[in-house]
């Protein structure tokens, strides 16, 4: 009889080349405080420059979000102290903010639901602080400074974990499509406040909300919400008010704490950054970058449907994710087989990944190796199980491993000495009269049992076809 | 040789000519410096060592013939809120102590790629907040005319350097008329160009959307000269104008002829002190004598000036001051128990009175809940007073009017009244925030020998035509000539 009421602030960090404000390189993994100049780490009187491939890749987003674009966007400040923030505000867009009103579609299941976005704004991302163990300090590392985000607001349009799942699957994979972001929420390329209520199932209006922050993984975000949602309903069937504030929220303890509450809540004073003219943004380019949009997975399901002749299903699961849909096409023009690399991704794949927790985001599987492995099943050289077996190798070694290597060292080559099959079958024929009887007698069905005592005697490894073909010939006599 | 009685440049052509060496030009204000800055205070640092060794450089460059700015050689003082790299560049606070920027403001590598000899940081107001260069951490700067007077502010040091000459010309900044004010007092010549002429990138913001660099020296023909070199497009400062400007000096031919000059009667109402008064209204004369045509304009916005600019730009200073946190540069309190405790001691113990004070003002004006009662108010108002000049330039060229509404005051009074203060801002803010060029050239002196300074304020980007006013005054006059031994 309660209800969930969740809304949803994702952060996407784009990938540009260099970070929102100056020329700096926004690649991760650096050593600390190696990508920063005066901007990025406001020095006094260095100025911000905006770069305009952020424009692009948030108006890519915007569009693709189905907002509406502001012709002129305003940057403000947002001001804070925090040792990360070496200027004392962030860039951010309150006022004016590149997107309104968009709507992203969800499936769950069988039932199809629109999210509406609130707005989207472009901003500079903060610095990190560094712990270390070593002395007891903290230290900053000013590299992310000026990384360039999106930031994404939803309205309060979820109702389940299941939901707000299915949108950051498919903010992520729209992001992905676009190019502009790999959206890792280990990373931290992605990241997800959750504001959430309850209320009782038909009631209007909404229930006090809090915000829950710190959420590193899709499975966090689940165990978040089923917390943060039980906790709030305990409180209320216990006689609690709840109270308005900002929760951080612990995976390894599955539990959340109270950061601030609304009554010492940040006073922002966000006001026009006046080192920053307004950005304007014209029809044409708003066109020029629609135009210029890649293939969308909804296009590229239909066009893996009308070219490739794979069921709605199939071309589903392999569009959801860009690097799903990029390995099935780049496999496919290895071998041209459609329905067996659709097969082999959708399945046997598709499960090593899940039982080791990793996407293809994570694994960038060489389509090269993949498509060997395929056509070497197909063709015979080696058998189905052996085919599985390469393949979970490539996964453990992160993509790509040796195959011939690999089917040498562990002796998978299938017998295909016609010789030794023919002697291995009439010897196997010639032990079975009974059989044989059988068989001449209409009962094909003893097929299957020489198959079985030839691959027996083979250890497993003959090519079946030869087998197959071996065994009738022999039976025809 | 003592050349400091020559104007840059006079100088700079004594240079070309090879009647004086770079060197000797160096050597010759640092010993005017040691001989006078006891008494002035213009200074927070001189770097005798390094211009030496810039000094050599130069020489061989413009034997070689690679240099040709006409200012090639020349010593300048730069205002301590101007990025030196290498230099330590405090702001006069003592929360920037110790601070050595990594890089050279733009305006700065322009100076030295035209061959100019940074000889010293010049002493200011805190953070250029002040209008008397008395709220420095390093004391209070002097006025070279009267010792017991204030050299006005911000860039005080900067107009004392070159009233003493301490120094042949200077850079200063103007947020509400820290270059045009101190010049008054001072009796020298201070431009503050259109807002967006010379870049902002190394100028330490005090109110990001006002500030703006600005030479102060001897004459007209020296701030053309140095706008010249600094003046242009600045892929580094989003707000530079890309417009390519035409030679400032080049451009100075003194025909003011059929130029119509504005007078501004509301302003030389209440307030004005009878002395200024008549000495800026005698500019008119004199202008007209010259050809120009005087006209009456109306400028009733004089009264709500003031609180306006307050809100802006302590609005603004909130923050850009907030990264001064101890965390990275400069002053940090010891003893901290917090991060918030590091950030609070060292912000109330590295930042003085007056920067605290507008902070608060600035935060308040921000805070939620009264950005709509002061802020948005306060941007409504400055719409008013770009549109207010905009009628006016209807009427006519450039407006006429005081730099301050008195002379320079006695040290320590104007800290006791900071209204006061604030109130002798009121000819020079409303040109920051429509964004306009203005001038103060020397025309007179009160009965106590003071010098008194006259404003010429022009529309958007008519640099040349308000320093051309200015030039063709200083042609028949000789204000700007008269100087005081100190």
């Amino acid at each position: 009889m309660w209800e969930t009421v969740i809304g949803l602030e994702v952060h996407v960090e784009l990938s540009t080349k260099t970070k929102i404000f100056c020329g700096c390189s926004t690649a991760f993994g650096a050593k600390p405080n190696t990508q920063c100049c005066p901007v990025c780490m406001g020095l006094p009187g260095a100025l911000p420059i905006f770069n305009g491939e952020v424009l692009r890749y948030a108006t890519m987003a915007a569009i693709a979000f189905n907002c509406e674009i502001s012709k002129t966007s305003v940057f403000d400040r947002k001001n804070y102290f925090y040792p990360d923030l070496p200027k004392a505000y962030q860039i951010s867009q309150l006022y004016f903010p590149i997107g309104k009103n968009g709507k992203v579609p969800i499936k769950v299941g069988d039932t199809e639901k629109v999210i509406r976005i609130h707005e989207m704004h472009m901003e500079e991302d903060a610095g990190k602080l560094i712990h270390s163990e070593y002395d007891n300090e903290t230290y900053p590392d000013y590299n992310r400074c000026g990384v360039p985000l999106i930031e994404i607001v939803s309205e309060p349009d979820f109702r389940s974990s299941a939901e707000v799942i299915a949108y950051l699957q498919k903010i992520k994979s729209i992001c992905e499509y676009l190019g502009i972001s790999d959206c890792k929420m280990q990373e931290g390329s992605m990241r997800v406040d959750i504001n959430l209520s309850v209320r009782k199932k038909g009631e209007e209006t909404f229930g006090t909300r809090t915000e829950t922050k710190n959420i590193n993984s899709f499975r966090a975000i689940e165990h978040a919400i089923e917390h943060e949602s039980a906790r709030q309903i305990d409180a209320i069937e216990s006689g609690e008010r709840i109270i308005q504030q900002t929760r951080h929220w612990n995976e390894d303890k599955r539990s959340s704490y109270a950061m601030r509450s609304k009554e010492n809540a940040q006073d922002y004073r966000y006001f026009p950054e006046p080192d920053l003219l307004p950005l304007v943004v014209t029809d044409e380019y708003i066109e020029s970058v629609r135009a210029s949009l890649p293939e969308m997975a909804e296009s590229r399901k239909q066009r893996f449907m009308s070219d490739y002749a794979l069921s709605d299903y199939d071309a589903s699961l392999l569009t959801a994710s860009l690097h799903t849909a990029e390995l099935f096409e780049k496999t496919l023009s290895k071998i041209n087989m459609p329905k067996e690399i659709a097969n082999w991704i959708i399945v046997p794949l598709q499960k090593l990944l899940n039982e080791r927790g990793k996407t293809l985001d994570d694994v960038s599987l060489d389509p090269d190796n993949f498509a060997e492995v395929i056509s070497k099943v197909t063709s015979g050289k080696i058998n189905r199980a052996s085919g599985m077996e390469i393949l979970e190798a490539m996964v453990e070694a992160g993509g790509k491993i040796d195959v011939d290597g690999y089917i040498k060292e562990h002796s998978m080559e299938a017998i295909d000495d016609d010789g030794l099959i023919v002697d291995t079958v009439r010897k196997i024929v010639g032990a079975n009269p009974a059989s044989v009887a059988e068989y001449k007698g209409g009962k094909t069905k003893v097929l299957g049992f020489f198959v079985g005592q030839v691959m027996k005697e083979l250890k497993g490894k003959a090519n079946p076809a030869k087998v197959n073909e071996a065994i009738l010939k022999e039976l025809s006599k | 040789m003592d050349i400091t009685k020559y104007t840059a440049l006079e100088i700079g052509q004594m240079i070309k000519d090879k009647k004086l060496t770079v060197r000797d030009a160096v050597l010759s204000v640092c010993e005017k410096i040691e001989k006078t800055d006891g008494k002035i205070n213009a200074y927070i640092r001189v770097e005798k060592e390094k211009a030496l060794i810039k000094a050599d450089e130069i020489q061989k460059k413009i034997d070689e013939g690679t240099l040709t700015s006409p200012l090639a050689g020349v010593p300048i003082a730069i205002k301590d809120n101007i990025c030196t790299k290498g230099t330590e560049t405090t702001c006069a606070s003592k929360i920037l102590g110790g601070f050595i920027p990594p890089y050279n403001a733009t305006a700065i590598e322009k100076i030295e790629d035209a061959g100019m000899i940074v000889i010293g940081k010049t002493n200011m107001d805190e953070f250029a907040m002040g209008s008397t260069s008395e709220t420095s951490y390093y004391g209070a700067v002097k006025n070279p005319w009267n010792t017991d007077k204030v050299p006005g502010g911000s860039s005080g040091g900067s107009a004392a350097a070159v009233a003493s000459a301490e120094a042949v010309c200077a850079l200063g900044s103007d947020t509400g008329g820290s270059i045009r004010q101190p010049a008054s007092y001072c009796g020298v010549t201070g431009f503050k160009p259109t807002y967006g002429t010379v870049s902002r990138y190394g100028l330490i913001a005090y109110a990001s959307s006002l500030d703006q660099i600005g030479p102060l020296a001897k004459d007209v023909s020296d701030c053309a000269a140095l706008l010249d070199i600094i003046a242009g497009h600045d892929n580094h400062d989003a707000t530079s104008s890309d417009r390519e400007y035409p030679s400032f000096l080049a451009s100075l031919d003194g025909d003011i002829k059929g130029k119509k000059i504005g007078v501004p009667r509301q302003w030389f109402e209440k307030g004005l002190d009878p002395d200024v008064k008549k000495a800026v209204l005698c500019v008119a004369d004199t202008l007209k004598s010259l050809g120009a045509e005087i006209v009456d304009v109306d400028l009733d916005f004089i009264d709500y000036v003031i609180p306006t600019y307050y809100i802006i730009a302590t609005a603004e200073a909130s923050s850009n001051l907030s990264r001064f946190d101890g965390v990275k540069y400069g002053y940090r309190a010891q003893n901290v128990n917090s991060v918030d405790d590091l950030f609070s001691k060292t912000r109330s113990e590295g930042f003085g009175k007056e920067v605290q004070k507008r902070i608060l003002l600035g935060t308040f004006v921000l805070s939620s809940g009264y950005y709509d009662a002061y802020y948005r108010k306060a941007l409504k108002m400055k719409r008013m007073i770009v549109e207010g000049f905009e009628n006016a330039y209807k009427k006519c060229d450039v407006l006429l009017c005081p730099a301050a509404p008195t002379t320079a005051p006695k040290i320590g009074e104007s800290l006791k009244d900071s209204m006061k203060m604030y109130l002798s801002d009121v000819y020079t803010v409303s040109v920051n925030l429509a964004g306009l060029p203005g001038l103060t050239v020397p025309c007179g002196f009160d009965g106590d020998g003071m010098p008194i300074g006259a404003q010429l304020i022009g529309p958007q980007y008519s640099d040349a035509d308000v320093l051309n006013v200015g030039y063709a005054y200083q042609s028949h006059t000789d204000y700007h000539k008269h100087t005081k031994e100190v």
